[in-house]
C-alpha cells in the first residue's frame, strides 16, 4: 500500500509544528523541576530589557540559557557581577522549551560563580530536599512556645554577641526567666558536631521549657554549621520548643526551617521567647480594676434587688389596704340595707316599750299602755285606747 | 566568668516551676473576673471570689515585680553528669 503524504485525510494522524513543540515542552516541564547545573559560561549577552542570555557548556555539550530580568537584578543586588566569558558557574535552572524556535533551554534563577559557593549551595539544596521530604519543615510539626518561659536553654557561643543580646533582652522583658547557656562553637570544622552535642544536652536539663539556638551575623560560610544535616536533625529531636536565630534577617538557614519558630536575630529570639513583664503587669492591673468593678456592680445589683423587693412589699400592702376598704364598704352597704331605720324611711313606725323592747303582737298592747313610736325622724309617745 | 556552683535540679527547678504557677494564677484570675462580671451569683459567693481574686492578684504582682534574671551555664563533669554554674552576666 502506498502512502500519500499529501493526502488531506492524513491530517488526522499528523500534528503541526506548534503542537509538537508544545507537546515536547509539556513533557520537559513535567519531567524536570529546578536543578543545579554546573558548566562554563559563553556567549553571554545582557539585553536592554534586563534579561540575560548565555550558553552553558562542558567538554562535549552545551545548552542555551536565559535569566529573566527579575533574577538578573537579584544577582546584581547580591553584589555579584554578571558572569565573565569562560567562568565556571553553578546555575539553579529549570529545563524548558522555547516553542517559537523549537529550542531546548534552561531558565536560570540563580548563579553561583565560585566552586566553593557552588558546592555549598549544592549541599544546601541536597540537605534541604532530604529534610523536606522527611517532613522536618512541616508546619504541622511546629510546637507553640510556652506562654511564660521559665527555663531557657541557649545553645550558642559563650563569648558571642548573640548570647549578650539574648541575655539583655530577656533581662529587660522577663527577668522571671532563667537562662542556661549551653556553650558550643558556632563556626569552623568542629562546630556541627559540637552543636549536635549541645542540643542533645538540652534534653537533660531540668526545668528548661524552651531552647534558643543560633549565632550573630557573619559571612555566608560562617553560618554553614546551621545548614548541616546532623545539626538540623539534632534540632528537630529537641524535646522542648525551639527558636532558631542565625545571622541577620536576610540569612535563612536550614535550622530556621526546622525550628518551631524562626527569629530574625538573636535579640528577636529573646523577644519571641519571653513575655513582656510590663504588659503582663498591665494585664494584672486591668484584672484588678475589673475585679473591683465586678464586685461593685454585684453589690449595686443586690441593693437594687432589695429596693425592688421593698417596692413590691409596699405595693402588696397598698393592695391589701384597698381590698380591705372595699370589703368594709360593701359590708357597710349591706348593714345599711338591713337597718330598720331604712324601713322607717318608707313610712313604717316601730313601737317600743318602756324597756326599749320592740312591741310586735296584740298581746304587747294592753289598754292604756303608753309606748314609744319610732318614726323616721324621731320618737312619738302614744297610748293604747 | 563562672561563679558560685549550685546544684542543678532543686533550687533551679523550683525557680523554673514559678512561671507555670503564674500562668495558672492569671488563668484563674481571668475566670474569677468573668464570674464576677456575670449576673447570676449571690453576694456571698461574689465576696468570696473577690477575696480570692485579691489574694491571687497580690501574689501575681509580687512574682512579677520581685524577679531577677538568673543566668547559668552548664558544665559536663568527667562522669557525664551535668553541673550548673551561675554566670555574672
Amino acid at each position: 500500500m502506498s502512502l500519500s503524504l499529501f493526502d488531506p485525510t492524513i491530517d488526522l494522524g499528523a500534528i503541526t509544528v506548534s503542537q509538537l513543540n508544545q507537546a515536547v515542552r509539556e513533557v520537559i516541564e513535567g519531567e524536570f523541576g529546578p536543578l543545579w547545573v554546573h558548566g562554563e559560561v559563553t556567549s553571554f549577552k545582557a539585553y536592554s530589557s534586563g534579561h540575560w542570555y548565555f550558553t552553558l557548556r562542558d567538554e562535549s555539550s552545551q545548552v542555551r540559557c536565559c535569566m529573566w530580568r527579575t533574577y538578573a537584578q537579584r544577582h546584581r543586588e547580591a553584589g555579584q557581577q554578571p558572569p565573565a566569558e569562560g567562568t565556571r558557574v553553578f546555575a539553579l535552572a529549570t529545563p524548558g522549551m522555547w516553542e517559537e524556535k523549537g529550542e531546548f533551554r534552561l531558565s536560570v534563577t540563580k548563579l553561583m560563580a565560585t566552586q566553593a559557593m557552588g558546592d555549598a549551595a549544592l549541599a544546601f539544596e541536597r540537605v534541604k530536599r532530604l529534610l523536606q521530604a522527611e517532613g522536618l519543615f512541616d508546619v504541622a510539626r511546629k510546637r507553640p512556645l510556652p506562654e511564660f518561659a521559665g527555663g531557657i536553654a541557649v545553645v550558642t557561643s559563650p563569648d558571642g554577641a548573640a548570647l549578650r543580646d539574648v541575655i539583655s533582652v530577656t533581662r529587660a522583658r522577663w527577668p522571671l526567666a532563667r537562662i542556661v547557656v549551653v556553650p558550643t562553637s558556632v563556626q569552623g570544622e568542629r562546630a556541627p558536631a559540637e552543636i549536635v552535642r549541645a542540643l542533645a544536652l538540652v534534653d537533660r536539663l531540668e526545668g528548661v521549657d524552651l531552647c534558643i539556638v543560633g549565632r550573630g551575623g557573619g559571612a555566608r560560610e560562617d553560618l554553614a554549621a546551621f545548614n548541616d544535616e546532623a545539626v538540623c536533625r539534632a534540632l528537630a529531636a529537641v524535646r522542648v520548643p525551639t527558636i532558631s536565630a542565625v545571622g541577620h534577617e536576610t540569612d535563612v538557614s536550614l535550622c530556621d526551617l526546622v525550628a518551631d519558630v524562626r527569629a530574625a536575630t538573636p535579640s528577636n529570639a529573646a523577644e519571641l521567647a519571653v513575655a513582656d513583664r510590663a504588659e503582663v503587669l498591665h494585664r494584672v492591673d486591668g484584672m484588678a480594676a475589673r475585679l473591683a468593678g465586678g464586685l461593685t456592680r454585684r453589690t449595686r445589683l443586690a441593693a437594687e434587688r432589695l429596693e425592688r423587693s421593698a417596692d413590691r412589699m409596699q405595693g402588696a400592702l397598698d393592695g391589701l389596704r384597698e381590698r380591705r376598704r372595699a370589703t368594709l364598704e360593701r359590708l357597710a352597704a349591706q348593714l345599711d340595707a338591713l337597718s330598720p331605720l331604712k324601713v322607717l324611711g318608707r313610712g313604717y313606725a316601730m313601737p317600743t316599750g318602756a324597756d326599749g323592747r320592740v312591741l310586735k303582737r296584740r298581746a304587747d298592747f294592753p289598754p292604756d299602755l303608753v309606748f314609744n313610736l319610732r318614726v323616721s325622724d324621731g320618737d312619738v309617745r302614744a297610748r293604747v285606747e | 566568668m563562672p561563679k558560685r556552683p549550685s546544684t542543678a535540679g532543686t533550687a533551679a527547678a523550683e525557680a523554673a516551676a514559678e512561671a507555670p504557677t503564674l500562668a495558672d494564677e492569671l488563668r484563674r484570675l481571668e475566670e474569677i473576673v468573668r464570674l464576677l462580671e456575670a449576673d447570676d451569683m449571690d453576694l456571698d459567693a461574689a465576696l468570696a471570689l473577690f477575696e480570692e481574686g485579691v489574694r491571687r492578684l497580690q501574689r501575681a504582682r509580687h512574682t512579677l515585680e520581685a524577679a531577677e534574671l538568673k543566668v547559668q551555664t552548664v558544665l559536663e563533669e568527667a562522669g557525664g553528669s551535668l553541673r550548673l554554674v551561675d554566670l555574672d552576666a
